[in-house]
């Protein structure tokens, strides 16, 4: 009977799910006066934890194959800085305007997967130094401001523009109002990660790089490719995220995101993807999202400075990394 | 050979009836092992015979064995390594253990620095090292890095090391596998050198052309016990292979008389080049040719260069490897491992752990790696084609696991060479490269193993199988080549094959070098 409790709790998913079960408790316990049990809030929660999702799917991958993008937050910040720059200051109709920025995304991905599997620098090198270089690229091209629907005159003054009709598409509700499309999205971006990781090719050679590289290549697996593909993948999503980041907040932020990776690794490694690689999955990191999103909302509505807000993630994402290593 | 020590001096180290299991295995029985001052004592024996434990116990690696240890006369009882260093036995290992990113003069210091006031003294360390570095005969700049070094004077820094923490022991383990002959040459100075100032010199080796050259005293060991130990001009070639093979009659399986098909895999000056600058070839220029349906049988002892010739013919060496190789008489080159699978060329690397699985992954997982781009035409998987490919290979190879789901990291030895050979399997190879297939695998998984690799040969593979367990080399080959040192230096087919005259190959000896038409 304990081999049977033994083997259930070191399972990756009974962990998370008791961490997301923890959070739930602690809000029905600090419920804010029942502010917990209102439907706004849970769907306020999941939008906000969306755009965070969305980068733990990218980041999955990438741990998987024995990676870390820690750029994500700045090309996030790029994308929606372009993104908007595109469509409200130039008005590009969003066929256009979506493409591109998805483009820019896949392309800093493309770099720091090339620099991290063809040149062999350290992951954690390249994609710190794609994090200062996507960040400063994101400055350079706003010239330091915002984008936002008051675009700047030449002669000083400010021309007010209607927010672009995909913006208020991508932050409006559906089904009954019930459900951000932020979180349609997530979704979907969910259903797509788990699809390559579990369903595809690409997903077996992943699991394997990050398990064994050595082992991988000879079985031969093309390991330099892959790994560009995780890289690349990644930086597709965090484009998606950045495009979303921009609806929600109607504008094009370059210091958007900041920490927004430490957050999307946080949300992995919660959901028992381990850091090493060759362990994981999607399905975890969507539980994981789920759980931060839940703690982060807990939290501000009960009304906890951000500062004690950032002090408990880090001491729940050292506790669920000891929690995985001593499950093993 | 060298005059044996005629005055008996009082031994420096003295272990008597030593034994050691691992679980249910027992490598080590009843050995006798005596050290004396100022004498080269070689330790010999093939692959598997001890050697290596029996120094790591003497070392402190490990503290869990029978027997007794003296050393200066006085019994000591299981103590750690630092203990074993401070009475004076050091071992140099293959893999050299300085820290290459650190000072020459640091690493002799590592662990016992010489302190000024609280502080590490830099300078009176240098002053130091240097000095015992030039009582060795070398002159270098001991500030700078040991990996700016090459591995020839890296050794000699390790020896350093030792000298200068008063070991009055010091084991070499295979210390010349990786050094020139001017350096070998410059080692063997340095070891006159030990001699005289009294050092007991233990010195592991396979090359007989070293033991012929340095020899004083001769030990050897055979499947964990003790042979027999004599002064080296009492133990002619002949006589230490002897020792060495013994007499086993242990019938693997009954050799089969096949037919074979056309040749299949041909090698013409097959090299491959040492990675980094450097003209060192780690497979010298060899020719060889396996026909289908045969097996041959490589015989080479470590640093021979066998692994690096399959590793090579396999494509993981990549630009590296140079000369011709042709399948079923196509001119092939590889540079990948992927090139090679694709045209039906398999290989099982030597270690399952670090290099044949994943062991974080399912089994299933690990039997369909190979195969991937076949299971899963267009990018998408089919997992129930995979689970059915999985428990065709489980039930064929008889893999005894409760679930194919389970991580390959918590299968037996046995297993988890079974779901390795099953994902070569799996890509329906027409050469299959093994290397040391049985290694660390229990006597039944082993037979099972013999069974499926001549049932494969005889469906028409081309097999290349190295191996050092003599019996196995002897039962399943057709036909045997030996390398030493990089190159082929001896070709045997039936009644030719004898365990003496294959090991007498491998190990360098002279006029053991033959090769037929």
């Amino acid at each position: 009977m304990t081999e049977i409790r033994q083997r259930i709790l070191a399972d990756p998913a009974t962990r998370v799910l008791m961490a997301l079960l923890a959070v739930l408790l602690l809000g029905v316990i600090f419920s804010a006066d029942g502010a917990f049990y209102r439907l706004a809030t849970h769907r306020d929660a999941l939008r906000q934890a969306s755009v965070y999702g969305i980068l733990g799917c990218g980041m999955t991958l990438v741990i998987v194959t024995g990676g870390i993008d820690l750029a994500v937050g700045s090309v996030l910040a790029l994308v929606s800085v372009v993104f908007s720059l595109m469509s409200i200051w130039w008005g590009w109709p969003a066929i256009v305007a979506v493409p591109i920025s998805l483009a820019v995304g896949a392309a800093c991905g493309a770099v720091s997967g090339s620099l991290t599997a063809y040149f062999r620098i350290q992951p954690f090198i390249a994609t710190l130094a794609m994090m200062v270089f996507a960040r400063g690229m994101a400055k350079a091209v706003t010239g330091g401001a915002k984008i936002s629907p008051a675009v700047p005159q030449p002669d000083g003054s400010y021309q007010y523009v209607d927010v672009p009709a995909i913006f208020r598409a991508i932050d409006s509700r559906t089904l009954f109002d019930n459900l951000s499309i932020v979180t349609v999205i997530f979704l979907l971006c969910g259903a797509l990660s788990w699809a390559l990781l579990s369903r595809h090719r690409w997903g077996r050679q992943a699991y394997a790089i990050g398990g064994n590289e050595e082992a991988a290549r000879l079985s031969g697996v093309p390991v330099v490719r892959a790994k560009m593909l995780a890289y690349v993948i990644c930086g597709f999503l965090t484009a998606v995220a950045g495009i979303c980041q921009a609806a929600q907040e109607q504008q094009g932020d370059p210091e958007a995101g900041a920490g927004y990776e430490l957050t999307a690794i946080a949300i992995a490694v919660i959901g028992g993807t381990s850091l090493m690689g060759g362990r994981g999955g999607i399905g975890l990191t969507l539980i994981g999202t789920l759980t931060i999103g839940y703690l982060d909302k807990i939290l501000s509505i009960n009304a906890v400075p951000e500062a004690g807000r950032l002090m408990l993630t880090g001491v729940i994402v050292v506790a669920a990394v000891l929690g995985q290593s001593r499950g093993r | 050979m060298t005059q044996p020590q005629a005055a008996p001096v009082s031994p420096a180290v003295r272990m008597r009836g030593i034994a050691k299991s691992f679980g249910r295995v027992q490598v080590l029985r009843d050995v006798d092992f005596e050290i004396a001052p100022g004498e080269v004592h070689i330790l010999a024996g093939e692959n598997g015979a001890g050697k290596s434990t029996l120094i790591k116990i003497l070392a402190g690696a490990y503290q869990d064995y029978e027997g007794s240890i003296e050393i200066q006369g006085r019994e000591v009882p299981p103590s750690s390594p630092r203990e074993r260093a401070s009475l004076g036995v050091a071992v140099i290992y293959q893999e050299l253990s300085l820290a290459p990113n650190m000072s020459v003069a640091d690493n002799l210091f590592l662990g016992n620095p010489m302190e000024r006031r609280g502080f590490v003294d830099d300078a009176a360390q240098r002053r130091r090292a240097t000095a015992c570095l030039a009582q060795l005969g070398l002159d270098i700049d001991v500030r700078k890095r040991v990996e700016d070094f090459p591995v020839a004077t890296q050794q000699i820094i390790e020896i350093a090391r030792a000298i200068s923490q008063d070991a009055r022991v010091i084991v070499m383990d295979e210390p010349t596998s990786a050094l020139s002959i001017p350096e070998v040459e410059q080692l063997f100075a340095l070891i006159a050198r030990l001699k005289i100032q009294g050092c007991g010199i233990v010195y592991i080796t396979h090359k007989m052309e070293e033991i012929g050259r340095i020899a004083d005293r001769i030990t050897v060991l055979r499947d964990g016990e003790f042979v027999g130990s004599a002064p080296a001009s009492e133990l002619p070639t002949a006589k230490l292979i002897e020792w060495m093979v013994g007499r086993k009659t242990e019938t693997v399986v009954a050799r089969r008389s096949a037919s074979f098909g056309p040749e299949y895999l041909r090698l013409e000056g097959f090299s491959v080049r040492q990675r980094g600058a450097g003209a060192n070839r780690i497979v010298d220029s060899v020719s060889l040719s396996v026909r289908a349906g045969e097996i041959l049988g490589i015989a080479g002892l470590r640093g021979s260069g066998a692994t690096e010739l399959l590793l090579g013919v396999f494509g993981a060496y990549g630009e590296l490897a140079q000369g011709r190789m042709f399948l079923d008489k196509e001119p092939v080159r590889f540079k990948t491992p992927g090139e090679a699978i694709r045209h039906g060329v398999a290989m099982i690397t030597n270690d399952r752990k670090a290099t044949g699985l994943v062991l974080s992954s399912s089994i299933i997982a690990n039997m369909t790696l190979a195969d991937l781009p076949r299971l899963s035409k267009g990018g998408w998987r089919s997992p129930a084609k995979e689970k059915a490919a999985a428990s065709r290979l489980a039930a064929a190879l008889r893999l005894r696991a409760s679930s194919l789901g389970l991580e390959a990291g918590q299968l037996s030895g046995g297993n988890q060479q079974k779901v390795v050979l099953a994902k070569w399997i799996q890509t329906e190879p027409r050469v299959l490269l093994l290397d040391e297939p049985t290694r660390g695998i229990d006597i039944g998984a082993k037979q099972e193993i013999y069974r499926l690799m001549q049932e494969w040969a005889a469906n028409g593979m081309a097999i290349v199988l190295i191996t050092t367990e003599m019996p196995e080399l002897l039962a399943l080959s057709d036909r045997i080549v030996a390398m030493h040192r990089s190159r082929v230096v001896a070709e045997f087919s039936g009644p030719e094959m004898s365990a003496h005259a294959i090991l007498e190959a491998a190990m360098g000896t002279e006029g053991a070098q033959r090769r037929t038409a």
